[in-house]
């Protein structure tokens, strides 16, 4: 290839500088500084000070309040982050149960290889294009108290049930959306499994509980971890979510922030918060990444 | 219907994998999984269809069904707001993917050309999108043009839709250029082609199918953005999704749903166009952990292809 073209990537370059890396830096920038009433930047430390000495509750994580009975001071921030990682935990994991299972049997149809195995991972990976407002949306019409399921429930004398502005309904709506992306990296790793190695491990005696814990899961565990990533990252970021089936009572990490930006209109603090953010997203991607990084070496068949 | 769904999940949720061991290749699923299946294609699909049925149900309520019309896509299109939504859509849509899709060309073919290790630390810049939450990114992006001093609007939402949009032409576009085999250009300068011919007549060619398919992705991906809009449209100009954002927290109101059908199934069409271009190459299963690993959501599809 000529070695000219090389120059063609220039404007690409001056690109990414300008839209992707500056924009980056900036928000590091703007969680330090401020614009007084002139115009002019200056270094402040009111964004950090507003996340962590502002009013403080008591904080209700794992029980600490409602089952412990103590009474930890902590300011809003903090619990609403809490909040904010255990629920995405709690989907991702719920996802995981579920997904795995789907995964395993799509990955079975395709190395048998059935007509419907490509119609059916058609139909997981449709849903990861569409976006996460519309398909939050057809869930709000729903599970409103006077929606599809009320009335159904409502019909066999049950109800109605208070599904939406609760852990609930912002579970459900994060396990609903992000459901495929657990699905996808896991079956694309089981469909790799040869069956042989199946095979072996029962001519050796295992029974297939045995080989599904010795065998199957640890040649998944990559598949698994990438779908960990795939789901708990935009569980944690989402504002989109806790905003329609919150209802705007609803607070996670997400909309906070956005509020900050949004309505607020205070940037060092939105900027601050979305900084400590990112640190946290990244540290556990890179932890997680890490992980399968290690589980593929082990491995010595991916 | 959500309670059903998932206890019958969970109470099977081990059944599944051990009856399958047994004979992995021989034996289908049985009906415990088929219904498993079933109930999640349920789940997934269910909220869907549903709101799809009542964009066509006359009676406002959602639950009693008032004979067919076409009334709530009707009084879409005489929304004033929504028609210029609309139009803001298909202008952001097209113009950044046909300008994303030109630069993602060019950049792609500049990339190649570099030498090993910048073209790998370029890849990887390339990728930063695709690792850092839309969130960050619609954010990012917002502060950028605060800090510019940029009026946010029209111009600021189509800088954002290209900004996140060359990315992924870029990831279109690169494998096709890794399989395409470069004696042939050197051969068509051999056999008297100047080089603009055979960048023409050879490298074009050769990479169309990735140039298509960044083109009709990145089209798709403008059409669906929500948060990066949100964060980057300012006041004056309005996007469909941002103008359903808008709606549904008012309330729950028919023309929305009319109006997120019209967009399901436009991007349904887009989606099934880009998955027959895809599968048709290669089968879409035999793929990597490699590429699910590193590429977050969407990508994670498309760039199977690559390996």
């Amino acid at each position: 290839m000529n070695k000219r073209f090389g120059r063609l990537s220039f404007p690409y370059i001056i690109w990414v500088a300008v839209f992707t890396i500056a924009p980056l830096l900036l928000v590091a920038f703007f969680a330090f500084t401020s614009y007084d009433i002139n115009g002019n930047l200056y270094f402040t430390l009111q964004g950090f000070r507003n996340i962590f000495s502002g009013a403080t509750v008591t904080l209700d994580w794992l029980g600490l309040k409602s089952i412990l009975g103590l009474d930890i001071q902590v300011p809003v921030y903090v619990t609403v982050f809490l909040k904010s990682l255990s629920i995405a935990v709690i989907a991702t994991l719920i996802s995981l149960l579920l997904g795995y299972p789907v995964a395993w049997l799509l990955a079975k149809l395709k190395i048998a290889k059935k007509r419907s195995a490509d119609f059916l991972l058609f139909l997981t990976v449709m849903p990861m294009w569409m976006n996460a407002l519309l398909r939050t949306y057809a869930w709000l019409a729903l599970l409103e108290p006077t929606g599809i399921i009320n009335t159904f429930l409502g019909n066999l004398g049950i109800g109605p049930v208070q599904f939406l502005y609760n852990d609930f309904g912002i579970g459900l709506g994060m396990v609903y959306n992000y459901l495929p992306f657990m699905i996808l990296p896991i079956y694309s790793v089981l469909v790799k499994i040869h069956p042989s190695l199946l095979e072996a491990s029962s001519d050796l005696g295992a029974d297939n509980i045995y080989t599904l814990r010795k065998v199957i899961i640890p040649l998944s565990l990559p598949g698994v971890y990438s779908g960990i990533n795939m789901v708990l990252m935009p569980a944690m970021t989402t504002f989109l979510i806790p905003d329609l089936l919150g209802g705007g009572r609803y607070m996670l990490i997400g909309n906070a922030i956005q509020r900050q930006y949004m309505i607020s209109r205070d940037y060092t603090t939105g900027s601050a918060l979305t900084i400590l953010l990112l640190i946290f997203v990244l540290i556990s991607m890179s932890v997680i990444n890490r992980n399968a990084a290690e589980m593929s070496e082990e491995g010595g068949l991916m | 219907m959500v309670m059903n769904t998932r206890s019958g999940i969970n109470e099977k949720k081990e059944t599944p994998p051990t009856k399958a061991n047994a004979m992995p290749l021989r034996k289908r699923g049985g009906t415990v999984s088929n219904i498993y299946l079933a109930l999640i294609f349920i789940f997934l699909y269910a909220p869907i269809v549903v709101l799809i049925i009542n964009s066509f149900n006359a009676a406002k309520s959602r639950v009693v069904w008032g004979g067919f019309t076409l009334d709530w896509y009707r009084k879409l299109f005489q929304n004033a707001d929504i028609i210029d939504a609309l139009r803001t859509t298909i202008i952001v849509a097209v113009l950044s993917a046909v300008i994303a899709t030109l630069a993602g060309v060019l950049s792609s073919v500049g990339i190649y050309a570099l030498p090993k290790r910048f073209r790998r630390i370029m890849m990887q810049i390339t990728n930063i999108p695709n690792i850092t939450p839309d969130l960050v990114t619609g954010i990012s992006l917002m502060l950028l043009f605060y800090f510019l001093r940029a009026q946010t609007g029209f111009v600021t939402l189509l800088l954002a839709h290209i900004a996140f949009n060359i990315p992924f032409a870029i990831l279109s576009i690169m494998p096709k250029l890794r399989q395409m085999d470069m004696s042939l250009y050197e051969a068509a300068q051999d056999l008297g082609c100047t080089p603009a011919q055979a960048v023409r007549k050879v490298l074009i060619p050769e990479i169309r199918p990735g140039i298509v398919t960044a083109f009709i992705l990145t089209l798709t991906l403008s059409i669906d953005d929500f948060v990066i809009s949100y964060f980057t449209a300012g006041n004056q100009v309005t996007t469909l999704a941002l103008t359903i954002y808008s709606m549904a927290r008012k309330s729950v109101n028919p023309q929305i749903n009319a109006l997120s059908t019209l967009m399901f199934m436009t991007v349904f069409i887009l989606l099934i166009i880009i998955n027959m271009r895809t599968s048709s190459k290669n089968r879409i299963a035999h793929n990597g952990v490699i590429s699910a690993d590193r590429k977050i959501g969407k990508r994670a599809f498309t760039t199977q292809r690559k390996e």
